[in-house]
């Protein structure tokens, strides 16, 4: 079966309930986790992505197109993550940054070659490979951060607060361009956010970190 | 083993390569002083008392001096244009080895040195040097200088490397906004939080400054000389009975650095209680600014002049001509002395860069893969462990190398290449791991995170993410290390058994034969090594990632 599922995800510290989601995400879809700041949101999201420190416990599972992910390092989880900054990195070309995404699988220093230029061709940023990441712009770097993560095939994303480093006139067309390439390679999808317009357009559900709805508007 | 399991092991086996040789070491060196009734000898040798007291009365005077001077410096100036100059010029001197700055202050206060040519004839009348006692004086007051020299440096660094958490700004402005003067405001407000960061160092700068044995050997008296420089005699002495009499006077010397260590303690708890009265009173001390500030600057100027004098002089003599009394410059210039020097010179300059090369490197290796542990597998060194990290530098060298030496001898390695270099490890280890410990731990950790989300293992996050990320700090903790090594005179001389010869050791043997055109090309080179290995710290990074504004220092 594919799409995510929060099969009673529970995580716990000292005895406290921080994160309880129980939700099934299907492809293509965009779950949004929203609440304020210390509400449990980044719990929420180490526990998915499993970077969870040993502070906190986790019950209940979660899987991934029938694959249990409880337990699994984060690199074998193939859930693949946006972050609020763009984190790409620092010492490598921005065709670097994208080819250190790239499955080893693919062999042959064309065939990688033409994979990073057609995924910049498909963000605007044709040409773009050997420029220094430094060089960019905000929006730029926010295109080559999503292209990158979505070269290492992800079956699933995770979208840490993404847009809200973005001035508003740019924040609205990332917005829609990431949410259109999530539905384009009908992944799952989680967002992480405490700003409601971000949810509207996610257009998916909304629930808080202990899994209970969140009515539109707040 | 997998590399997970040798990379585990890894914080162990360093604490146990440095931690191990001192032990062993203190145990080998103490045994005999119970032995041959060398203490019973000991106390009869007439120049104990003078000895010990020269010691203590260096050690602790040139650290009372130094700290004075880097607190003075950053309570009176820090955040100021001057301060900042002083520290651009003050901190390449942490490079120069201790021998060649006693070489260069010897070179400058004898009285046939440059400052009595410069003045000669005219102020002093002198028209051939005079018969004083400037250098090696009785009271130790030229070593003490030195010491003072090459202290001020390591401690004023060291204070700003603490500086961080101790939220400095907003406590000056904080005690500013009370109406307290900036040294008072610092004193009271910032030391208290700084102090615990910075005590190790401290010790460490007491007990090496009561032991230093090559700046002794330059600079301080003789007959007596200071308690370690003697014992380093009777050591290395080829009459065996003296051999106990050494060991007892490496014990006396432990116990007098732990003695001075207590003595330190309770100051520091004493400044502290008082320093809390001081505060209780409300009194805001804004006079100390007016002084203070004027008299830190001088000093810290002062110690870059004397050092840069120094430098100039070591370079001066080593390619002068003929050059007599009182001239303030030689007649010509040449490369008589090099010429001269180069049979020596050569393989000695080839041995000491072979030392510091292979500790250098190995040193790094091992603090790389304890910080790795470290983060891979979450361990949180505790306070013990940062102790035995500064074992080696806290503990008097004399007490344990001789002992080390000793097992040397019988398991054969005595006298290698390898067993020096191991020896260097010792010292060069943490020095290493202090100047990489705080930027691999100030290392952005999302771009693990963002690493292992794309399914990078945690082998190609470290050698293709943090490993080139962090790529000058690394570069510049290995310079670190081998300028450390470069500096090493008695793990040398006596791990290496007479038979391994460094720039150190020979610029030190050569210093009383008084050929100053000789000494100053060791010098020289012994000078050039750690400021070429910085270089290249410096100017491989910035060549890699030349077109990485992301990369670039501060960014």
């Amino acid at each position: 079966m594919s799409g995510l599922v929060l099969d009673r995800l529970e995580v716990r510290a000292k005895g406290m309930l921080i994160v309880a989601l129980d939700a099934v995400v299907n492809p293509g879809e965009v779950l949004t986790i929203m609440g304020p700041s210390g509400s449990g949101k980044s719990t929420a999201l180490a526990a998915i992505i499993g970077t969870l420190g040993p502070e906190f416990s986790l019950s209940g599972r979660l899987v991934l197109d029938g694959r249990d992910l409880t337990g699994l390092p984060t690199r074998a989880r193939r859930v693949g993550l946006l972050f609020q900054d763009d984190v790409l990195f620092p010492h490598l070309s921005v065709g670097g940054n994208l080819a250190f995404a790239l499955p080893a699988a693919l062999r042959g220093r064309r065939a990688r070659r033409a994979a990073v230029e057609a995924a910049l061709a498909k963000a605007d940023l044709a040409g773009f490979a050997d420029r220094d990441p430094a060089t960019l712009s905000g929006g730029e770097r926010a295109r080559v951060a999503l292209m990158r993560t979505l070269l290492a095939e992800p079956r699933a994303l995770l979208l840490d607060e993404p847009f809200s480093r973005l001035d508003a006139g740019l924040r609205d067309r990332i917005r829609a361009f990431v949410l259109d390439l999530i539905r384009a390679a009908q992944i799952p999808a989680i967002l992480v956010t405490h700003h409601a317009d971000d949810a509207q357009a996610a257009g998916g559900r909304i629930l808080d970190p202990l899994g209970r709805p969140v009515p539109p508007g707040t | 083993m997998t590399a997970d399991g040798v990379l585990r092991f890894a914080p162990r086996l360093t604490l146990l390569l440095m931690a191990g040789p001192v032990i062993a070491g203190l145990a080998g060196t103490l045994r005999p002083a119970f032995e041959a009734d060398g203490m019973a000898r000991l106390l009869d040798w007439p120049g104990l008392p003078r000895a010990a007291a020269l010691s203590l009365g260096t050690g602790i005077a040139s650290t009372l001096l130094s700290l004075a001077i880097a607190l003075g410096l950053v309570a009176a100036l820090q955040g100021g244009r001057l301060f900042a100059l002083i520290l651009r010029l003050l901190s390449p001197l942490l490079a120069v080895p201790h021998a060649a700055a006693a070489l260069g202050l010897a070179f400058l206060l004898a009285p046939s040195g440059w400052i009595a040519r410069v003045l000669s004839p005219w102020a002093t009348g002198w028209t051939e040097p005079p018969d004083l006692l400037i250098l090696n004086d009785p009271a130790g007051l030229a070593l003490t200088a030195g010491l003072v020299l090459k202290e001020v440096p390591f401690l004023l660094l060291i204070l700003i490397a603490a500086l961080p958490q101790a939220d400095a700004p907003r406590r000056l402005m904080l005690m500013a906004s009370l109406g307290y003067g900036r040294v008072a405001g610092w004193m009271l407000a910032v030391l208290p939080a700084v102090w615990p960061q910075m005590r190790p160092a401290v010790y460490a700068v007491l007990a090496y400054s009561m032991t230093a044995v090559d700046m002794a050997i330059v600079l301080g008296p003789a007959l007596p000389p200071t308690l370690s420089a003697q014992l380093v005699l009777w050591m290395t002495s080829p009459d065996l009975s003296i051999h106990p009499v050494a060991a007892a006077g490496a014990l006396v010397q432990l116990g007098l650095v732990l003695a001075a260590l207590a003595l330190l303690r309770c100051a520091e708890t004493g400044l502290a209680r008082l320093g809390c009265r001081l505060a209780l009173t409300g009194r805001r001390e804004i006079w100390a600014d007016r002084w203070l500030g004027p008299l830190a600057a001088g000093a810290g100027l002062l110690v870059v002049l004397v050092m840069a004098g120094g430098m100039a002089g070591l370079a001066l003599w080593s390619f002068a001509g003929p050059w007599v009394f009182p001239d303030a410059l030689p007649e010509r210039l040449g490369l008589d002395a090099w010429a001269r020097a180069a049979p020596g010179l050569g393989p000695a300059a080839l041995e000491t860069l072979l030392l510091a090369a292979l500790s250098a490197a190995l040193a790094t290796g091992l603090v790389l893969a304890c910080l790795e542990a470290e983060s891979r597998f979450g361990l949180k060194p505790g306070g013990g462990a940062l102790w035995l990290l500064w074992l080696p530098l806290i503990m008097p060298q004399v007490a344990f190398l001789p002992g080390l030496a000793e097992l040397g001898l019988r398991s054969g390695v005595e006298g290698s290449t390898g067993a020096v270099a191991a020896a260097h490890l010792v010292f060069v280890l943490p020095y290493v791991f202090l100047s990489l410990a705080a930027p691999w731990r100030a290392w952005d950790s999302r771009i693990a995170v963002a690493g292992a989300a794309l399914g990078a293992t945690p082998g190609r996050i470290f050698w293709q993410l943090r490993l080139p990320m962090l790529l000058r700090p690394i570069l510049t903790a290995a310079a670190v290390g081998f300028a450390v090594s470069v500096g090493q005179y008695l793990p040398t001389l006596l791990i290496g058994g007479g038979r391994v010869t460094t720039l150190t050791t020979e610029a030190v043997a050569l210093s009383s034969g008084g050929n100053r055109r000789i000494i100053g090309t060791y010098a020289m080179l012994q000078l050039a090594l750690p400021l070429f290995a910085f270089a290249l710290a410096l100017a491989l990074p910035a060549a890699l990632f030349r077109n990485r504004a992301g990369m670039r220092p501060g960014a």
